[in-house]
């Protein structure tokens, strides 16, 4: 009987040929993470710095990452990508998530960069004033250094945070993992595998993030 | 030589220091006493710009420190300073602690920085912690640490203040003695402390402060042992 032959098949099951497509949404997800999070916490620790420097700063920059922090990531991402065709400039799914993710990641960095550099007590860099330093040669080779160390941990979870985030931005279309796995399960109707080999993508990409900072807190462990 | 001109100095309304005179010659060791809170502290972060002034002026060596034209930088670079917290990088070892100013600021090759470095934490005892981190140290050994890193200046002057109040006991004796060696080979120093009997042997004057003024000044043991100011003598009864 070849009555299900002439059935057209609206479902394939999963299969490992699915696994390159989701290897390279994958890729997207980690191109959009590494450019949100380095560009992100560069802004982050200038703003920290600004922060922690002027009071106008604390009001008005302060201010403004507090509504980063604040509204929800799906609604930024949904704001900011349909706010630029209005104005007439249309902008890429991936240009639209990376600059609201880097943003948002600004925001969160940059209170973790502020801690960071109160952890230096104010003695300490009287001392190095004291040797004839610089402001600048002071943040450089004093106030950095020991604050980087003091902000690690928090900014690992900023890190990891935004790594998961980042799979909001399959709101706009983006293809990451978040939006692939949309994408299998609709044509498969298999959402626990997917979902749990998905869940594996994340784990893949998140473990390196702790395990590095780990590794380099343990370096720069004062001994 | 550090020249003090009828200096005020205010943390907003508090009036700290009310009109300081004070010379201090190259070469002399002047002691500053007197109760917390008399302004002795603040006298010495006057001195190298790390505190303003509101009336007066402060002379280092003819230079106007509180001169919107001074290079406060370039000044410091003559005026070494020991704080009562040691303040070591704790990411730095003992060897690029003290190393770390003379390249950054003096512009010192690594190797001439090092070898400096060498010979100021050998001249304090430290020569055999060349490589260790200051938290693996004592305090006595961390405020040793702090005053090779003000000594690889090569300052013209020294400041201490109260370099040895947040110490233990114990460790008192090796710092006072670095100190010691210190005037020995004739460095000019200004000496906030609470060791009066260490004041009297090693210094050639002794401030005693009082609410913000001088109100006593003499050559040490005369300060100590017949002081002729009802105030400085009952501080002195009081802390002897």
């Amino acid at each position: 009987m070849s009555e299900s032959a002439s059935t057209i098949q609206f479902f394939t099951g999963f299969s490992v040929n699915d696994l390159p497509f989701l290897a390279q949404a994958a890729g997207g997800t980690l191109l959009i993470s590494i450019i949100s999070i380095s560009i992100g916490s560069i802004l982050g620790c200038l703003f920290g710095w600004a922060l922690y420097a002027s009071r106008y700063a604390r009001y008005i920059l302060g201010s403004i990452l507090d509504i980063f922090r604040s509204v929800p990531l799906i609604i930024q991402l949904l704001l900011f990508f349909n706010f630029f065709p209005i104005l007439g400039i249309p902008l890429e799914p991936f240009a639209a998530g990376c600059i609201v993710l880097t943003v948002y990641t600004s925001a969160l960095v940059a209170q973790v960069a502020r801690g960071g550099i109160e952890a230096v007590p104010e003695s300490m860099r009287r001392a190095s004033r004291s040797l004839g330093m610089s402001y600048f040669q002071d943040m450089r080779y004093v106030v950095w250094p020991i604050g980087a160390r003091a902000m690690l941990p928090a900014w690992t979870g900023v890190a990891l945070g935004v790594l998961k985030d980042s799979a909001l931005v399959s709101v706009l279309g983006y293809l990451e993992l978040l939006r692939a796995s949309q994408i299998l399960i609709t044509r498969t109707q298999e959402p626990f595998i997917i979902l749990a080999i998905v869940g594996a993508f994340y784990f893949a990409l998140s473990y390196p993030i702790g395990k590095i900072t780990a590794r380099l807190e343990q370096r720069w462990q004062y001994d | 030589m550090i020249k003090l001109q009828s200096v005020d100095k205010s943390f907003g309304d508090l009036r700290v220091l009310k009109g300081i005179d004070l010379r201090v010659e190259k070469g002399e060791v002047l002691s500053v006493i007197g109760a917390s809170g008399s302004g002795k502290s603040t006298m010495l972060y006057c001195i190298n710009a790390l505190e303003k002034i509101q009336g007066g002026k402060i002379l280092v060596d003819g230079i106007d420190v509180h001169c919107a034209d001074t290079n406060v930088n370039k000044l410091r670079r003559e005026i070494g300073m020991v704080f009562q917290q040691w303040n070591s990088f704790p990411h730095l070892s003992v060897m690029d602690n003290v190393a770390l100013a003379p390249q950054i600021v003096l512009g010192k090759s690594k190797d001439e920085a090092y070898s400096l470095a060498e010979k100021h934490l050998k001249h304090v005892g430290l020569g055999d912690k060349l490589q260790t981190y200051p938290t693996r140290m004592s305090g006595g050994q961390q405020q040793r640490l702090a005053i090779a890193r003000a000594l690889a200046m090569e300052p013209s002057y020294m400041l201490f203040d109260e370099v040895t109040s947040a110490l233990d006991p114990e460790l008192v004796g090796e710092v006072l003695d670095t100190l010691r060696l210190l005037r020995e080979d004739g460095m000019t120093m200004i000496v906030v402390t609470h060791e009066i009997n260490f004041a009297r042997d090693v210094s050639d004057r002794i401030a005693f402060f009082h609410q913000g003024v001088i109100e006593e000044l003499a050559p040490a043991k005369d300060l100590v042992n017949n002081p002729q100011r009802e105030r400085t003598q009952q501080f002195l009864s009081k802390v002897l």
